[in-house]
């Protein structure tokens, strides 16, 4: 089901003809500027985001990573005073133009947040929220197969293949985690943000999460916020460096760790502040 | 006089001991604070109490039991045969002598004994009141120079003023529970008497309430009929119609005000529904019955439907009007402390705010919002005012809305309303009523609560 709408989705990208231009980029955004009311937290950001790569952004706290994650699929439209400026485009298309709605764009572009979020509903319900919501399946065998699919993807399936019934919120925090992770598959979107996944849980079950992530990177473009300098470095290949609202660099991963050219970023990937 | 002296020498006392406590506590150590055990304030306050706690329980005692001691002295006095007669003369001696002993006139001429007495009880209560000056004054003085003398570097003054004042919340609470207890118990004994005249299962089941009985035993009357379900049924019947009216409308309007009014319109908002639960029953009675209740009538007859002046339909629907901001209220809290995760997680989900609210934010508050409809309920229980203005006194048995009924609390009302015989089963069988309603409000109360205690658990 899910593999269906993706090869749809790349058959539509190549023959638009903006993505062509850009090949890889899966995500672009530009000059983005965002404001809390007086209050600018974002500068004028340029990335651009690559196609079944892991983006990571690194940064001091309040330096507008989660701020930026927010924007790319709209989840500042739920904050009062908050005003986007600039071009955030998804294949292309403008996220915040005419011909987008959020609510279809957050299905397109799922998110993973800091503190587990399971609903206070079965395992089963978790995962069938969003396919329900969006008409995905409507069949008890369409839904019993995302479920498992969903799960499997998210390295959960086996440990809770036989309660399935019972209370997400019963599940320890770091599968909790991976079923929200599991939860935003469900709706087989294209590209997954993640808010420091990683921050409520134990090593065991941040090294589980990462390794997710890794094979996740096949199906799916992945931007992750992390504090976790070895976390960005395992599994990431791009590293964007985010200061006071500025977008410091962003190159590769090991170009940012073995030889970063501004020396703000080398002060903070070696410990001196942040 | 000697009482008011009584308590200025003990404040004055215990302010001085304060200062006395303090001063000496950091003479004990040469202004080294540091070497004292408790913070200087904590000596002052010790001694304060030593001063005056003792002298006022003393007060306390001494006021509680004075009266009775001088009484018992001054009828010991008194000649045999005037102290021997039954209860009730004995008690009408004690009336007559404080009556005169406080200077008003009992309309007879009194005896000569019974004034001498009452002239005896002065006496010995002024006595009385300036022996307990100087006990008071003496204990009081003794108890500051003793503390002072405890006064060491390594005395624990911290902690014994600590037990004092936990001794002291502890009865604090106390009062509270007792009061309840003695209700509680007041109410069972009384219904305990009712049931033996009355058999408890004719109480509950019977169909039949009409508690007119005869005053006096050579009245005409009826014997009187007891069978609460016409009351149970008109109480459920009004709730219900309240609650059809308060749970929707409240629950629209808690989610109207915690997900979709913009934060300047709810700040208005809450308030003025808030202002709504302020206003006295009375006033809502009235409305029920002088606007409702004729307009509900008419209404009723414009459709060919006849309708008793007063309907269950109109006490009912103000009742509901009452209780919309008790619903409203409670819901909106618990809406709102749904943490704004679960929220951002639907969202995230390219869920819209229609379904985040149908299927997110409402199943994780339900818990809490059947919390607040039970304890709506238990209020619209206990509601009597509007009841007994605008559905009326009859005890019919009906689920016509359109109908008078009666409620629990209404007959309560009216069976202690005006003059009372304490032991006819009339007044008795109030608190065979009462007792159901406190049991029923109770239960309700204790479900919710629990209820609510286990959805916060959830969450924190
Ligand atoms: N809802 C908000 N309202 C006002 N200011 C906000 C809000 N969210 C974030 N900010 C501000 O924006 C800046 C960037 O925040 P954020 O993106 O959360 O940083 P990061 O995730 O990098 O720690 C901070 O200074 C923060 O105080
Ligand atoms: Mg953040």
């Amino acid at each position: 089901m899910s593999i269906q709408t993706r090869t749809h989705v790349k058959a539509a990208e190549a023959t638009n003809p903006q993505a062509a231009a850009a090949p890889a980029a899966k995500m672009v955004a530009r000059d983005v500027k965002v404001f809390y009311g007086a209050k600018q937290a974002l500068k004028g950001i340029n990335i651009d985001i690559l196609e079944n790569k892991v983006l990571a952004l690194i940064g001091p706290s309040g330096c507008g990573k989660s701020t930026f994650l927010r924007c790319l699929n709209r989840m500042n439209d739920t904050i009062d005073n908050c005003r986007v400026e600039g071009l955030i485009s998804l294949d292309g298309e403008d996220v915040y133009g005419r011909r987008i709605d959020a609510v279809q764009l957050r299905a397109r572009v799922g998110m993973v947040f800091q503190k587990p979020n399971p609903f206070p509903k079965s395992i089963y319900d978790n995962i069938v929220y969003g396919p329900r919501i969006h008409g995905l399946a409507s069949h008890r065998d369409e839904m019993d197969e995302i479920v498992e699919t969903s799960l499997k993807r998210a390295g959960l399936w086996n440990e809770v293949k036989d309660r399935l019934r019972e209370p997400g919120t019963g599940l320890s925090g770091g599968q909790q985690q991976r079923l929200c992770i599991a939860r935003a598959i469900a709706v087989s979107p294209e590209v997954i943000l993640m808010d420091e996944p990683c921050s409520a849980l134990d090593p065991i079950a941040t090294a589980h999460i990462e390794e997710l992530i890794d094979e996740l990177r096949e199906n799916y473009t992945i931007v992750i916020v992390t504090h976790n300098m070895q976390q960005a470095a395992r599994v990431s290949q791009k590293t964007a460096f985010f200061h006071l609202g500025d977008m410091v660099e962003c190159d590769d991963t090991e170009e940012i760790f073995t030889n970063p050219r501004d020396e703000r970023t080398q002060g903070y990937i070696t410990g001196r502040y942040g | 006089m000697q009482i008011t002296v009584l308590l200025l020498v003990l404040v004055g006392l215990t302010a001085a001991g304060y200062y006395m406590g303090r001063a000496s506590a950091v003479r004990a150590v040469g202004g080294r604070i540091a070497a004292l055990h408790s913070v200087p304030a904590y000596y002052g306050v010790y001694v304060a109490l030593w001063a005056g706690l003792p002298a006022f329980l003393l007060f306390l005692v001494w006021g509680a039991s004075e009266n009775w001691i001088v009484m018992q002295m001054v009828l010991g006095a008194l000649p045999q045969n005037m102290t021997d007669g039954s209860e009730q003369s004995l008690s009408l001696l004690k009336a007559d002598i404080l009556n005169i002993a406080a200077g008003i006139s009992t309309g007879r001429e009194p005896d000569p004994v019974v004034l001498a007495a009452a002239e005896r009880y002065n006496m010995l209560r002024a006595l009385g009141d300036w022996m307990l000056l100087a006990i008071g004054s003496a204990l009081a003085v003794a108890g500051l120079s003793y503390a002072r003398g405890r006064i060491a570097p390594d005395l624990r003054a911290r902690n014994l003023v600590e037990r004092v004042i936990n001794v002291f919340l502890v009865g604090c609470s106390l009062v509270a529970i007792l009061t309840t207890a003695g209700i509680v118990l007041s109410l069972v004994f009384e219904a305990m008497r009712f049931f033996t005249v009355y058999p408890i299962f004719d109480f509950l089941f019977g169909l039949q309430w009409s508690p007119q009985t005869a005053i006096r035993a050579d009245q005409v009357g009826s014997s009187g009929s007891f069978g609460a379900v016409p009351l149970f049924a008109g109480t459920l019947l009004i709730t219900l119609i309240a609650m059809l009216v308060a749970v929707p409308v409240g629950l629209m309007s808690a989610i109207y005000m915690s997900e979709y009014a913009p934060p300047r319109v709810r700040a208005t908002m809450k308030p003025v529904l808030e202002i709504l639960a302020g206003i006295p029953t009375v006033v809502y009675g009235f409305f029920a019955a002088l606007t409702m209740a004729p307009f509900v009538r008419r209404l009723g007859e414009s459709m060919g439907m006849s309708v008793s002046s007063e309907s269950a339909l109109a006490a009912g629907f103000v009742m509901g009007i009452m209780i919309i901001p008790f619903v409203s209220s409670l819901s909106d809290d618990v809406i709102n402390s749904v943490p704004q995760s679960l929220r951002d997680g639907s969202y995230g989900l390219g869920a819209t705010r229609s379904e985040t609210i149908r299927q997110v934010v409402l199943p994780a508050a339900l818990p809490g919002i059947v919390a607040a409809v039970m304890l709506a309920i238990s209020r619209a229980i206990g509601e009597t005012m509007i009841v007994t203005m605008a559905a009326g006194l009859a005890a019919n048995l009906t689920a016509n809305p359109l109908q008078a009924v009666t409620t629990v609390t209404t007959q309560i009302a009216t069976l202690l309303v005006g003059d009372q015989e304490f032991d006819s089963p009339k007044t008795l069988s109030a608190f065979g009523l009462g007792l159901v309603l406190f049991v029923v409000t109770l239960s309700l109360n204790m479900i919710a609560l629990r209820v609510v205690q286990k959805y916060r658990e959830k969450y924190d």
